[in-house]
């Protein structure tokens, strides 16, 4: 191809814009408007995507300013591997998306008109694409304020409903809490960069060229991690995640869940790796107790939920935690120079934010098929689904396996990783290493054990069993729109599962410019079968012939037994000789959940109420039994309803200035005027 | 290209296919031993086994796929690694596939469709079975893994050849991380396989059950498959422990005396860890479901304990 990579995003940019215009005069033909739409998003995906390869692959950066923003400090774009590797994970699974969004749209065709969502959509993803091709500040928060606007606006999509646009509000105010932190946080860095004269310090350039004394650098990585965490569903700030990712139409929340937390750990990497240069080891301490934090507290809000988009929604909380439990590994072995070791362990939190996006993606497109198929997201109410629709159970199937970081597919090659990382970490001197690493891996091997757990809940009461609910179920398999978004991914997966060498190798140009060393697998030869991070008898492993003998092993088993001719005799299911087996008899989904409360339960606010109803004078022999449980995130009690009655008290406070009376009005500004001409002359 | 490793790669799986029933076989004995009662024949499982393959397979009508499949994936699984952990010898080619931590997720994978399987002909013992078993796994194989990487930080590898060879070399014997991985491997062993206290393999009553309750709707060859790698399961767990704990006697050079001495030696080991076994089973009770939270968490607790003392000692 001719065409620079940058040049290549930028018409994709220029595509995505000039579509959400468009969107807005194709307001009469519904069906051509989501056609075209979803076509065009599709295409500028897959430039962004291929650009960003070509990046990452030649290891090249490339930057344009524009004749917007500023006199001082116009727009600019810069493309370098590490915004090249998130252009990959955005534009990817964006491609997957809108393909898949191309059937799941004209679903709502019915109800109420598309085109909100579809202008909101492109510039969606237009402002996911310029957060991570931003080269200074201001550009950086304009691109970050169209995501979070036009996110809120897709969160809306369904405002007929109470509570959609409360979780809509809670996700903008969480948003933009967060935002003004990252603001302050390139004030600081900017300012003290050029003594607070002129805007220039506001490129990234100038960032990375001044170095800050160490408190103000501190306080610049706080607010700059703390603002992208509240973007990326940190806990305590993930209060917004589990609200805002069911309410929004599935096709959004694959994007949400999938693309827009690693635009904020982009952010993340981005500053505490690129812009601020000297990072003490302890920040990389902080980066890594918040994420075994998130890890684990989310998988087990995610194994108590019953509703399926806001257990996918937590299980983004998990993942994002173990995203960040690799860049923290990585920032503390940068910080004592251990340089191979920090690639490596940026090398596992980048794959694993690949492969996140992959089978995240994958998992809420099949939930939105489910959905879209039977009017449910409660589980309770499901069940059977895999007889219906034998495509979505088996695409979510393969995205349940990802995610539970089983052999051969993607989650697996990520997690063992970081596994590697943490084992190879004696070598650090600092005595509190030594406690927390132990730590840290006991601790990611129970959050993986737990997301197991988690997806055979969520698939098994989904889609085995009999149907659940009241009614006939009236499923249908999905079109073939969604089901291509579905396979693509499943087959994306099963790709960077089985072939980790080759996108180890192709992600060297991200931890060369950012650590300064690349882990080296060797490709020539045969060595692309085989993952050997560090030494080859250190630790090696091969997802391909793992998979070849799982291919080989299991028919060979199968045809050595299947000699006898005949089909086999469908009888009705044993049960131990129960012959009136119903429905209702099944594990639900609190029960299966049952244990893991009854031992986990002192983290979770849990009331659980049972109510017999029984006539007088037989109190042992109940008419009726009622059952209630609540599980509710301490989250909220302890977090935020302290902060939001210190924020009404004093708001009531300062609410008594207002008198009503003009008298007191005039000597409030009467005694402002005499302050002002007394202390600023 | 020499053909001796596979021939060894393939006489390794042969041997634990055939040896797995006869060690089930020669636990059973011993039990029975131990209680006083007459015990059935070595060759007993192998005949129950036999049984089963002859026997016709009737399906519920709600199974899908997934219940067909499992039984092969499964004893698939069990093959694959058979082929992994060194029983026999440390010049295995398949030895670089899969480390410690790519076997423990092969036997999750097992695990994952089991339970699945369980949940799909929509029974409540299915789904009970399940629900156990999947939250005993998410308490143990944490333990399982913190005491692996505690063996291997001591040997400086995750590849099971390569801490069989350096613990064969005589650098690994007296260190107190070793004793605290030895402790939690045992306790775990007993959890994953599931043998008293945490499970009882012969019970007939569902209530108890926990990975027979998962099993309870199969049949024919399928249960066969299942049953099978159940024994295999609990051979490869004690070969596990073998390997990472006592591996000498494993040939580490390639010719057939060292073979023969293996095989000897492995036949040894075999039969005093089914007298280990026995002595566990008869000597405590099944506990409480509730009450392995505790059992568990020990074991998980060790076996940090020996990470941590691993890091701050040595």
């Amino acid at each position: 191809m001719g065409i620079e990579p940058l040049q290549a995003v930028c018409v994709a940019l220029l595509l995505l814009l000039a579509m959400s215009v468009l969107g807005l005069l194709l307001h009469r033909s519904q069906n051509f408007l989501v056609a075209v739409s979803f076509a065009v998003s599709a295409a500028a995906s897959l430039l962004a995507a291929g650009a960003g390869a070509r990046c990452v692959a030649r290891g090249s950066v490339s930057s344009v300013t524009l004749l917007l923003g500023l006199p001082e400090l116009p727009f600019t774009l810069r493309l370098d591997p590490l915004a090249g590797f998130f252009l990959v994970v955005i534009g990817l699974l964006s491609l997957f998306v809108s393909v898949y969004s191309l059937g799941y749209v004209r679903g709502y065709l019915e109800q109420r008109p598309v085109t909100r969502l579809v202008v909101f959509y492109n510039l969606f993803l237009a402002g996911m694409l310029m957060v991570v091709l931003a080269n200074d500040a201001l550009f950086f928060l304009v691109a970050w304020e169209v995501m979070a606007v036009s996110s809120y606006f897709l969160v809306v999509f369904e405002d007929e409903r109470v509570e959609n646009r409360r979780a809509g509000f809670l996700y903008l105010v969480v948003a933009h809490v967060g935002a003004v932190a990252i603001l302050l946080s390139f004030g600081i860095m900017a300012g003290l960069g050029t003594g607070f004269e002129s805007f220039a310090g506001y490129s990234f350039d100038m960032m990375r060229q001044t170095s800050l004394p160490p408190a103000w650098a501190t306080a610049a990585f706080l607010l700059a991690f703390f603002g992208f965490a509240a973007k990326a569903g940190v806990i305590p700030f993930h209060v917004w995640l589990p609200e805002a990712h069911p309410v929004a139409p599935s096709n959004v929340s694959a994007l949400m869940s999938g693309v827009m937390l690693k635009t904020a750990i982009y952010g993340i990497v981005r500053v505490a790796f690129d812009l601020l240069r000297d990072a003490p080891w302890w920040w990389g301490v902080i980066i890594l107790v918040f994420g075994l934090l998130s890890a684990v507290l989310g998988v087990l809000y995610a194994l108590m939920q019953n509703d399926l988009k806001r257990l996918l929604a937590y299980s983004s909380v998990e993942n994002v935690g173990i995203i960040l439990i690799g860049v923290g590994l990585s920032l503390i072995f940068r910080s004592f120079d251990l340089h191979l070791l920090a690639a490596l362990a940026l090398t596992a939190g980048l794959y694993h934010a690949l492969s996140h996006a992959l089978f995240k993606g994958l998992l809420f497109m099949g939930a939105g098929a489910v959905l879209h198929a039977t009017g449910e997201r409660n589980m309770e109410r499901m069940g059977g689904l895999i007889h219906r629709m034998p495509w979505t159970a088996a695409l979510f199937l393969v995205g349940a396996v990802s995610i539970s970081a089983l052999p051969p597919f993607n989650g697996f090659v990520s997690e063992w990783l970081t596994f590697q990382a943490f084992l190879l970490s004696p070598s650090l001197p600092q005595p509190m290493m030594k406690l927390l690493i132990p730590m840290g891996a006991a601790l990611l091997a129970l959050t993986s054990a737990l997301a197991a757990v988690c997806f055979v809940k969520a698939f098994g009461v989904t889609f085995l069993g009999h149907w659940r609910g009241r009614d006939l179920p009236r499923a249908h398999e999905a079109g073939w729109a969604m089901r291509a978004g579905m396979l693509s991914a499943a087959l994306a997966c099963l790709a960077l599962g089985v072939f980790p060498p080759l996108v180890i190798d192709w992600m060297d140009a991200v931890t060369l410019q950012l650590v300064g060393t690349k882990i080296g697998t060797p490709v020539a030869g045969l060595g692309w079968l085989w993952l050997t991070p560090v030494a080859a008898d250190r630790a090696s492993y091969s997802g391909g012939i793992v998979f070849l003998g799982l291919l080989v092993c299991i028919p060979a088993v199968y045809l050595l037994l299947h000699i006898r001719p005949g089909g086999i005799q469908r009888v009705p299911a044993w049960d131990c000789g129960f012959e009136k087996l119903t429905p209702r008899m099944q594990y639900t989904g609190t029960a299966f959940a049952m244990p893991l409360r009854r031992i986990f339960g002192f983290l979770f606010g849990i009331r659980e109420r049972v109510t017999p109803v029984t006539r007088p004078g037989q109190s042992a022999f109940p008419v009726r039994i009622g059952y209630s449980l609540r599980v509710r995130d301490r989250v909220w009690s302890w977090c935020y309803a302290p902060i939001a009655l210190v924020s009404f008290a004093l708001a009531r406070q300062v609410g008594r200035l207002q008198q009503g009376r003009i008298q007191s009005y005039l000597i409030y500004s009467f005694v402002t005027i005499i302050v002002l001409l007394v202390f600023l002359r | 290209m020499n053909a001796y490793p596979y021939f060894l790669e393939l006489l390794q799986v042969l041997a634990l296919a055939a040896v797995a029933p006869l060690f089930a076989g020669w636990v059973k004995m011993l039990k029975c031993w131990s209680q006083g009662r007459t015990s059935p024949s070595l060759l007993q499982p192998v005949s129950d086994l036999r049984k089963l393959f002859a026997k016709e397979v009737l399906l519920a009508e709600n199974a899908s796929w997934i219940f067909r499949f499992t039984p092969y994936l499964v004893f698939g699984i069990a093959v694959l690694a058979g082929g992994i952990i060194p029983i026999l010898s440390v010049d295995l080619p398949l030895a670089r596939t899969a480390d410690v931590i790519a076997l423990v997720a092969l036997f999750a994978i097992a695990r994952f469709f089991t339970a699945l399987a369980g949940m799909d002909v929509g029974t409540a013992f299915g789904g009970m079975g399940s629900s156990r078993e999947m939250t005993i796994a998410s308490l143990a194989e944490p333990a399982m893994l913190m005491a692996i990487f505690t063996i291997s930080l001591g040997s400086a590898s995750t590849s099971l050849a390569q801490i069989v060879s350096s613990i064969q070399s005589g650098q690994l014997l007296l260190r107190p991380s070793f004793a605290f991985a030895i402790l939690a491997f045992v306790l775990i062993a007993l959890a994953e396989t599931g043998r008293i206290p945490v499970d009882n393999p012969a019970t007939h009553l569902e209530l108890t059950m926990i990975h027979e309750a998962m099993i309870l709707e199969y049949s024919g060859r399928h249960l066969a498959l299942i049953e099978w790698a159940g024994m295999m399961k609990l051979s490869l767990y004690c070969f596990l422990g073998i390997a990472a704990f006592f591996p000498w006697g494993i040939a580490a050079s390639r010719d057939m005396r060292a073979l023969g001495l293996a095989f000897v030696a492995l036949v040894l080991k075999l039969g005093v860890l089914g007298v280990g076994i026995v002595l566990v089973e008869t000597g405590l009770a099944k506990m409480r479901i509730f009450r392995l939270t505790e059992f568990l968490g020990a074991a998980f607790l060790m076996a940090t304990l020996g990470m941590l003392s691993f890091f701050i000692l040595e």
